[in-house]
């Protein structure tokens, strides 16, 4: 059973959102979609600065078998991304919530937070 | 309803993750594709490949049968259990499947792809026409199971020494049978190895026994890195109905002698030589980031004839390599580089005569 820590907030095309104090999100992908995935050997990440509208391809993650698009779960600006990610792919594999984040964003509204699915929600959305 | 093979069970209890293949559900893989990969490479691996097909055949017209039917001349099978792969032609020169064929005790066997079973039994069928002493037999009822790797025939003779001695008398690409079992020392990993057939009965407990040997169980994605590093045709991707053997790497394949045999395609395949073959299969390994897929388009300059355009037919990352290689079909003349188009990317790649890796090594320049 995949691992869904109750302190995220998720996107059904498998994003987690971590929310920060100062207000900005830090994204990555589940562990459902990693085990999905299988061994994740390639990641391309968005340029720091790029802005993107909620739903847009923003990242791309491959495994051995397939490419994968990740979406902005939110609109705003990217404000950093995981360069080290980027060296070690594999990362996304072993520590999805940890070492294998993709991109903090700093969001264009707040309010969009609303729209996230909680740890109950996702876990229901993964097993439908 | 998919099908399951007799291993199905044991797939269960080694937690594949089970997928749709064929009609078939079988394990794509066990936890890590890389790590199984590595492990044939490495030391031994086993993959289930019962849900490929198996025909025998028999009859004194079998021979006759066969020299027309293939590309390839089964008369070059002099020695008992020698095997020979094949493409099986339409009238066009496509191929309508790649396969194996073993000089059998009495008669040959053949063992073809799953995902075109329905259509090569019906154009073996149909080819029957003409010939009165052949009996085309299809074996659902063996299971088969690859074991691959530098020890992997080490580990079938520990858990089986009753067949150590067939074993060890096995050149590459030869199989021998004894009483209900086939044992063949061939593959489709470019390592040594056994493609063993086996009575549905008795497989699991075979399966069993090299698991407690260490032997690493290996899914279909594993079977399709390794197979690509080795410079393997995949049926559907790197070859088809409209392609050549010519243009898919498979021109030594092709007994062209003696040229009174008549086999289907032959006409077809001669007129393409004679017009001059306009494309061939390469290997290509990505020297920028990314990861090459089948379809991508291919970018090659051809001097003075400007800029010509291939196409990826079979992409992925090796783990051997620990780089994204694949094979591409690009125009004859095309040189030692060229561009491929990921994702509106275009990613400079090094085009390379295949294999990519033998027996652990890499091979390619």
């Amino acid at each position: 059973m995949a691992n869904v820590p109750s302190d995220l907030k998720y996107v059904a095309s498998h994003e987690w959102v971590r929310i920060e104090a100062d207000g900005t999100v830090t994204i990555g992908i589940t562990d459902f979609a990693q085990e999905a995935l299988g061994d994740v050997v390639f990641v391309e990440l968005p340029e720091v600065d790029a802005e993107f509208d909620a739903d847009a391809e923003c990242a791309v993650v491959e495994s051995v078998k397939a490419a994968s698009d990740i979406y902005a779960p939110l609109a705003g600006k990217i404000i950093a991304v995981n360069e080290d990610l980027v060296d070690a792919p594999e990362k996304a594999n072993e520590d999805p919530y940890g070492e294998a984040w993709f991109f903090k964003m700093e969001l264009a509204n707040a309010a969009d937070l609303d729209g996230l699915m909680d740890a109950a929600a996702y876990t229901a959305a993964c097993e439908s | 309803m998919a099908k399951r093979t007799a291993l199905y069970a044991k797939h269960l209890e080694a937690n594949a993750k089970m997928v749709d293949f064929a009609g078939w559900e079988m394990p794509i893989h066990y936890g890590s594709q890389i790590v199984e990969h590595k492990a044939v490479r490495e030391h031994a691996g086993m993959f289930d490949v019962s849900h490929m097909t198996i025909v025998d055949l028999s009859g004194s017209d079998a021979t006759d049968y066969l020299q027309k039917l293939l590309a390839n001349d089964v008369s070059r099978l002099q020695e008992k259990g020698k095997a020979l792969y094949s493409g099986m032609l339409n009238q066009d020169g496509g191929v309508i499947d790649d396969l194996i064929v073993y000089k059998a005790d009495s008669g040959y066997r053949l063992v073809v792809n799953s995902a075109t079973r329905a259509k090569d039994l019906e154009w073996m069928e149909k080819n029957l026409h003409g010939f009165s002493n052949i009996c085309l037999t299809e074996r659902p009822e063996l299971a088969m199971l690859a074991i691959q790797g530098p020890q992997a025939i080490a580990k079938v003779k520990l858990v089986k020494p009753e067949a150590a001695t067939a074993i060890d008398g096995l050149k590459v690409f030869q199989g021998r049978g004894q009483a209900e079992w086939f044992y063949a020392r061939t593959g489709y990993t470019g390592e040594d190895g056994l493609e063993i057939m086996v009575p549905d009965a008795e497989i699991a407990a075979f399966w069993q026994s090299l698991l407690e040997a260490d032997v690493q169980p290996c899914g279909l994605g594993a079977r399709d890195t390794l197979r690509l590093e080795a410079g393997m045709n995949l049926y559907g991707n790197d070859m088809s109905e409209t392609v050549s053997p010519l243009q898919a790497n498979m021109a030594w394949t092709v007994a062209w002698e003696p040229a009174s045999r008549d086999f289907i395609g032959r006409a077809a395949l001669e007129a393409e030589k004679a017009a001059g073959v306009p494309t061939k299969l390469v290997g290509l390994i990505l020297e920028g980031r990314g990861i090459m897929r089948s379809h991508q388009k291919v970018i090659v300059d051809l001097g003075a004839d400007g800029q010509g355009e291939g196409e990826i037919t079979s992409g992925t990352f090796s783990p051997t390599l620990e780089c994204s290689i694949a094979m591409a079909r690009v125009p004859k003349a095309t040189g030692d580089h060229c561009l491929v188009d990921i994702r509106g990317k275009q990613v400079p790649a090094k085009v390379v005569k295949l294999p990519f890796v033998r027996n652990g090594k890499k091979v390619c320049e």
